[in-house]
């Protein structure tokens, strides 16, 4: 029997019997939906976190030496959170000694950080992230100006009282007017506003536009830190294989300027987007190892219903079967009837699984900052899996129709 | 030219039932020739079932042979005995057995589905088939939407369609009142005046009267056969 004749003989089937069939590709459905679902959410949250995450917190291929963790993702002891806590605090002249003894070309950058309050016209914004840096900051972390200009090396040598500010306060603050040449209380000490940063968007709904940059040197710094002391140094590397070689010899320059034995742990921390995003690493592999088995899961057991459906409808189809092989069905013809109607019924629970895959796909796309993306790849491996759960379970049922006795099964009322 | 198309010689039928032997044909002997319309009668228990799935090829002997339209079909195996139905054979039966979801012009394709014709060519051979029935006009409706009769006259189409050596009907008027009877013994009379070889397998005398030659079959094997006179009715033609 032409292939064709079989599926559209399959469809008649399903469509005479539409709830039944419904039901029947339930199981398939489910399976395909969880598998473009999640592999979109996955792919999605990897993209996120990799792209904006990382890029955004810390800085493409960019790492920082610190005394303990910014960014904790992985679950750690007390035991290790004490030891960090012991870590002797970074100071400038470690920045000044590993910029001098690097080899692997980077860009460097000093960092300090705080929350203060901003005011300006009698407004205040409350909570705002301070960071007192140098020039280079502003290369490191991809900023983009969108006013006026960040500030130049040659002004944090002289501690200049000025100030960039984020996106968010530069709009909220001064509501419409230009905040260029204002001058601004920065925890009480007079700032002058000389830039205002792109518009950075949010992180986890968090807003990335909600601070203010001043020198390292300028009169806010007394608000962060010690003198002397930082809390990052962030250094930029050109690529990923100069970052890792950069990060084994600031390790190196780091333990011989701290005298550390070899018997002893590295009293410093390096943060790098690699290590905030291992944990997020070992969730998605954990989603990746699930995923499989919960679409087997649903797939088997779709398997297992539609060779029942397959097994119902021989049964109550064994006069058709009598009357085809009496004029003249081969049992082959017999066979793959029932194993393309079983297959076209599992193909269509797949579509119908890639669709509602899709729609929950944009759904999260849409509800949430993820941006979750349909994969061709498991759109394709749907329609596999439809195809291949749909000719496995309908092998047995097809044969059974095949193999009836004519003049029995057209005996039977 | 042979005009035999059906030759049976010592055609025996057993089966096991439980721990019993049943022999329902014991040696049965019949030759038919080409364009014969011929009835085979017989009380229940004759054999008469056996004998009907035996000339259809849905039953193979346990011994003695069978040659239908040249070849011998008593030693064929499944697949072999699936085209021998399909090219050789068409089959009427009493419960018309049309496919309930299928309309007619796709019923009366069925057979040639299975015989690899090309769709255009189906369709059109089916039309034919159809209008050859009297059934022009009511091709695209399905079994529920026909009257007995016209079911009956779709199952005669299909069993036409693919221009089989005999057609062979099995008590093709016991779910029909005597006036579609009647109407559907017409429609034989008049392709066996057309050249077909018909064999009507009935316990009805009525619908035998219609046969030229009548085979009685008793206790598994040919009890009589006997030559009826012409019917008056006949197109003599």
């Amino acid at each position: 029997m032409p292939f064709f004749e079989a599926v559209r003989l399959a469809f008649s089937s399903i469509r005479a019997q539409k709830l039944k069939s419904f039901f029947s590709l339930v199981g398939v459905l489910i399976g395909v939906t969880f598998l473009i679902a999640v592999v979109s959410i996955v792919q999605g949250m990897n993209v996120y976190m990799t792209e904006k995450f990382a890029g955004a917190l810390i800085g493409i291929n960019t790492f920082q030496v610190r005394s303990r963790p910014n960014i904790q993702t992985g679950p750690s002891s007390d035991e290790q959170w004490r030891q960090w806590q012991r870590n002797p605090r970074i100071t400038t002249e470690d920045a000044a000694y590993l910029e001098a003894n690097m080899k692997t070309p980077a860009r460097f950058a000093r960092a300090g950080f705080d929350q203060i309050t901003l005011e300006w016209g009698g407004l205040e914004a409350k909570q705002i992230q301070l960071t007192t840096t140098d020039a280079s900051y502003f290369q490191i972390k991809h900023y983009d100006i969108a006013e006026g200009r960040p500030f130049t090396q040659q002004e944090v040598r002289i501690g200049a009282s000025v100030v960039v500010l984020g996106y968010e306060l530069g709009e909220k603050l001064f509501k419409g007017r230009d905040p260029i040449g204002q001058t601004i209380s920065v925890g009480g000490l007079p700032h002058r506003v000389i830039g205002v940063v792109a518009k950075q968007g949010t992180l986890f709904g968090i807003s990335l536009d909600k601070f203010v940059i001043t020198p390292l040197t300028s009169p806010a710094r007394r608000l962060v830190n010690r003198p002397h002391v930082i809390d990052d140094f962030h250094i930029q590397a050109e690529d990923p294989a100069q970052m890792r070689a950069a990060m084994a010899e600031v390790t190196a320059l780091m333990r011989v300027r701290r005298g550390l034995k070899p018997s002893q742990p590295d009293d410093f921390y390096l943060e790098s987007a690699e290590a905030a995003l291992s944990e997020w690493d070992k969730i998605a592999k954990v989603l990746f190892l699930a995923l499989p088995g919960l679409v087997a899961i649903s797939l088997v057991v779709g398997g297992i219903v539609i060779m029942n459906i397959m097994l119902m409808a021989v049964a109550e189809r064994t006069r058709e079967i009598g009357v085809r092989k009496a004029l003249g069905a081969k049992r082959r013809d017999i066979m793959a009837q029932f194993i393309v109607e079983s297959a076209t019924l599992s193909v269509t629970g797949a579509v119908l699984g890639i669709g509602a895959g899709i729609l929950l796909a944009f759904a999260i796309r849409a509800l949430s900052p993820l941006p979750a993306a349909v994969a061709p790849w498991s759109v394709g491996l749907g329609v596999g899996l439809g195809i291949f759960v749909g000719m496995v379970a309908g092998v047995y049922p097809a044969r059974q129709a095949s193999r009836l006795d004519p003049i029995t099964a057209l005996r039977q009322e | 030219m042979n005009s035999e198309i059906i030759r049976l010689e010592g055609i025996t039928r057993e089966y096991q039932m439980g721990s019993e032997r049943v022999q329902a044909l014991r040696g049965v002997d019949l030759t038919i020739a080409r364009n014969e319309y011929v009835a085979i009668m017989g009380p229940s228990g004759s054999g008469k079932s056996t004998m009907m799935n035996m000339l259809g090829c849905l039953d193979t002997p346990s011994g003695g042979a069978y040659w239908l339209n040249g070849h011998e079909v008593s030693r064929m195996a499944d697949d072999d005995l699936a085209r021998v139905r399909n090219r050789e054979i068409g089959f009427v039966f009493q419960t018309f057995n049309l496919l309930p979801r299928a309309s007619a012009l796709a019923n009366v394709e069925l057979p040639l589905v299975y015989a690899g014709v090309s769709g255009k060519e189906r369709k059109r051979r089916a039309e034919t088939a159809l209008e050859r029935v009297g059934l022009g006009s009511r091709m695209h409706h399905k079994p529920n939407e026909l009257s007995g009769g016209q079911r009956q006259r779709v199952a005669i189409a299909r069993a036409l369609v693919n221009e089989p050596s005999i057609l062979l009907a099995d008590e093709p008027t016991g779910n029909l009142d005597s006036v579609t009877s009647e109407e559907i013994m017409r429609v034989f009379g008049q392709l066996h005046a057309q050249g077909q070889t018909v064999l009507l397998v009935t316990h009805e005398p009525d619908i035998a009267a219609h046969a030229r030659r009548v085979v009685v079959l008793r206790d598994g094997r040919v009890d009589s056969d006997r030559m009826n006179p012409p019917p008056a009715t006949s197109a003599a033609a």
